[in-house]
């Protein structure tokens, strides 16, 4: 439960901040202000100012946004897609069908994903919704694996073999029996995933494939304070601390998660 | 093979017995005295004193929860951490209360061995047999790897696991499960322990292994003097066997003394149930048969076995190999036979779960292995498994999982009428109502059972498979579930097809029973003529290796 909560906290103020960012950021990010560059953090602007004199804080703030979205919405592709191919690879086990999907995912997972988000953005130009592309086909093997592989031992439980008794069919025992069973298994890969999101996110950003200038990324402010790092320190404290922070809210969250969804833990705690 | 000498070395320390008296239990080897274990602020344990002399074997019986595998657990000093301790533990006169994990250590491998329920994970599957034996030498005795092979050969010689069938250059997943406890039983005796301690030994294995297995335990007792702390759900199976008797219950021991006494005097009114439990099967009315509901004909159901080499054709093996038989309506029918001969894929293949590959199975008259089940038919039909744990999902509400059934109607009931439907099926299986608001981790084993009964129930089918329904369940758990099933079959003229390989059960409930042998039926007809005069050998070696509790008279 305390893990829940603190990951909860943790996850919910980098929601908050993201947010926030719609409507109000201590400063402009847009603006520039040289005579201010290069502040320390300071009661004005607390986590300093870069090169450009914008304020760390306004930028981390928008930068949330943009990596929670990324990663969000590539979780989403990965489970919206994968989770069905995996229930169907479960329901019609042996088949055609299931060599096919099997198969694809292995050709996906044949190819580094570094590469293809490259193809990807040098095919289509580098922007946050390519990367988003790019991370979110790499989720979809991931998760169609895992029910696939996780669906096919609960197949050979009893209830399962009850519910054939009763007449359901295959791809009605997939979603009544499988599904649920596996909801913790999701939820924990989930959370895996879409921290790995919010990295992949930094490093396409790092080396310039995901948001474009002068939209803040915290993977292009790590990259564009690597130069001053020992001028101004701040500039990669801060983007590296809000990666570590977003990631491990998210690891305590999905591990509290999964605790609370299952109904043999819930009695448990209470 | 060592039966007559065996029983000779019983009857020469029988004659002893006398003599030795009280004095042989008061000065023997474990000796404990007010055992009181808590964990967590719970009493589990309360006041437990038992005593056992060298080369005597002292049965512990129980059922789940009564503690009789913690005592076994605090005697090896293997609680889990926080558990409070007090009273005394003395082996051989030294109190193991008091000891440190590290001397504990070398007790538990040197002067305790211990024998566990489960063969097939008490060993490591990427060892070999050979290699788990000897590393006991190893460890406890710093032998070389060379010496303790030579060693671990002479124990699995004494086990019974002659070399050239079993070189110690095999694998655990090579081996029977009555092969595996007999590896796990060597290392527990490897260095010659003075206790040794059995937790359900033969609980997971057929008749006839079981009873090898107990007779080997006994040989080994009688030929290095150990103590054998016996422990078992099962009274049939200890009776026959232990010197003296233990019965515990809620963390107490409820009666203590020397076996015929016990069995004889019956002092505590949990012992005459226990007794009462084993001993008696529910009534059953004898019905007339009504008509044929069940018919199978010449069914064959084979698997592809491992390939021979690499381009070997894989060839088939029948699991069930031209089974024919008839089910009456009303008729209660118990199909018996050892794991592995066939008796679950014959059920699994009458319930549409798995193809046949030829004959044919009428229901009603209508085929099943056409793939497909009409849902009329399948209606006719349910099932109820083995494992009260595994077999339901655990993530719905009771109510949601015994209305599961209602899947098969072309008009299941929809509002208060399926809510009645699920309350009623629950009362006929003895619990509430109230009960389907909960889930199934909330019930006991027992309970469990019930849910799948009431499943089974709800869509009132003309037949049950009870795929070894009752073999996970305590002694009196499973009269209380075969009383109920013999019951429901009265008020709704179900029939019944019984599976499992425990005699006793089918012998209390069925009206026909049918004995399966490598995917073959070898005997059929009524079970009281089958379990009186038997015909076939395999039949003959079934019955008599199952354990049967004789009450002394008087």
């Amino acid at each position: 439960m305390r893990s829940l909560v603190l990951g909860a906290v943790l996850w919910g103020s980098f929601v908050v901040l993201a947010l926030l960012s719609f409507v109000w950021t201590p400063g402009d990010v847009l603006a520039i202000d040289i005579p201010a560059r290069l502040q320390p953090p300071s009661a004005e602007h607390w986590f300093g100012t870069d090169h450009f004199g914008r304020d760390v804080f306004s930028m981390i703030m928008v930068g949330a946004r943009v990596s929670l979205a990324v990663a969000l919405v590539a979780v989403g592709i990965g489970m919206g897609f994968g989770v069905p191919l995996g229930l169907a690879a479960v329901a019609w086990r042996g088949g055609a069908f299931d060599e096919l999907i099997m198969r694809s995912n292995d050709l996906v997972f044949a190819f580094p994903s570094l590469l293809i988000a490259i193809i990807i953005t040098a095919v289509f130009g580098p922007s946050a919704f390519n990367a988003i592309l790019a991370i979110g086909i790499f989720n979809i093997p991931v998760f169609a694996r895992l029910v696939r592989g996780a669906g096919m031992s609960l197949w050979t439980r009893d209830f399962v073999r009850a519910a054939r008794v009763a007449g359901k069919g295959p791809t009605r025992i997939a979603v009544e029996h499988i599904l649920p069973n596996l909801a913790n298994l999701l939820i924990v890969q989930g959370t895996i995933q879409f921290s790995l999101g919010i990295l992949a996110e930094a490093g396409l950003s790092y080396v310039g494939l995901g948001a474009q200038p002068p939209t803040p990324s915290w993977g292009r402010m790590l990259a564009e304070s690597q130069t001053m790092i020992a001028l101004a320190p701040w500039l990669a404290i801060f983007p590296g601390l809000a990666i570590i922070l977003a990631v491990l809210g998210l690891n305590l969250m999905g591990d509290g998660l999964r605790d609370l969804l299952d109904p043999r833990l819930r009695r448990v705690r209470l | 093979m060592t039966g007559p000498l065996l029983d000779g070395a019983r009857d020469a320390r029988a004659h002893l017995r006398p003599d030795l008296g009280d004095r042989f239990s008061e000065t023997g080897l474990l000796d404990i005295d007010g055992l009181h274990v808590s964990i967590q602020g719970q009493r589990l344990l309360q006041d437990v004193s038992l005593r056992l002399g060298a080369g005597e074997i002292l049965g512990v019986i129980g059922e789940s929860g009564s503690g009789k595998s913690l005592t076994a657990l605090s005697v090896m000093g293997l609680l889990p951490r926080g558990a409070e301790v007090s009273g005394r533990i003395h082996l051989g006169g030294r109190d193991l209360t008091g000891l440190s994990e590290r001397e504990m250590c070398r007790v538990r491998g040197g002067d305790i061995g211990m024998v566990f329920q489960e063969p097939m994970t008490a060993l490591n599957p990427l060892q070999t047999i050979g290699d788990q034996v000897a590393e006991t030498f190893v460890i406890h005795r710093g032998s070389s790897w060379r010496e303790a092979r030579a060693q671990a050969r002479e124990v699995l010689d004494r086990v019974d696991l002659p070399a050239d069938r079993f070189p110690l250059s095999r694998y655990p997943h090579e081996l029977s499960g009555g092969q595996r406890q007999r590896v796990v039983i060597g290392i527990a005796i490897a260095l010659g322990p003075r206790l040794l301690i059995a937790d359900e030994p033969s609980t997971a294995l057929d008749v006839t292994t079981q009873a090898r297995i107990l007779t080997l335990l006994r040989r080994l007792v009688a030929e290095d003097g150990m103590g054998l702390m016996l422990i078992s759900h099962d009274l049939a199976v200890v009776a026959g066997m232990a010197d003296r008797l233990a019965i515990m219950r809620d963390g107490a021991v409820v009666e203590a003394g020397p076996t015929a006494e016990v069995l004889r005097e019956r002092r505590h009114p949990y012992t005459r149930a226990l007794l009462a439990a084993s001993m008696s099967g529910p009534e059953r009315r004898v019905r007339g048969a009504g008509a044929p509901l069940l018919k199978v004909e010449e069914v064959v159901c084979a698997y592809p076995a491992a390939r021979q080499g690499f381009s070997g054709r894989p060839a088939a093996h029948r699991a069930v190999d031209g089974v024919s038989f008839e089910l009456r309506a009303g008729e209660s029918l118990g199909l018996v036979g050892e794991s592995g001969c066939g008796k679950s894929t014959l059920s699994r293949a009458i319930l549409g779960l798995d193809p046949v590959q030829s004959g044919c199975i009428r229901l009603s008259g209508a085929d099943i292995d056409t793939g497909v089940l009409p849902k009329k038919l399948r209606a006719q039909m349910q099932v109820v498994f083995q494992d009260p744990y595994g077999s339901f999902n655990p993530r719905h509400r009771v109510e949601r999982l015994i209305a599961e059934p209602f899947h098969l109607l072309d008009a299941p009931p929809r509002g208060s009428a399926r809510r009645d439907a699920v309350a009623q099926a629950l009362q006929d299986v003895g619990l509430r109502a109230e009960d389907g608001r909960k889930y199934i981790h909330e019930f006991s084993g027992g309970q469990r059972q019930r849910i799948a009964i009431a499943r089974a129930l709800i869509i009132r089918p003309k037949l049950i498979i009870l795929d070894e329904a009752v073999s996970a369940l305590d002694v009196q758990v499973r009269a209380q579930i075969l009383h109920l099933l013999a019951e429901l079959s009265d008020r709704y003229g179900l029939a019944y097809l019984f599976v499992s390989h425990d005699l006793t059960v089918v012998r209390a409930v069925t009206d026909r029973v049918m004995v399966m042998q490598a995917g073959k039926i070898v005997e059929t007809g009524a079970t009281c003529d089958v379990f009186a005069a038997p015909s076939h050998p395999y039949t003959r070696a079934l019955l008599e290796a199952a354990p049967v509790l004789e009450l002394p008279r008087g």
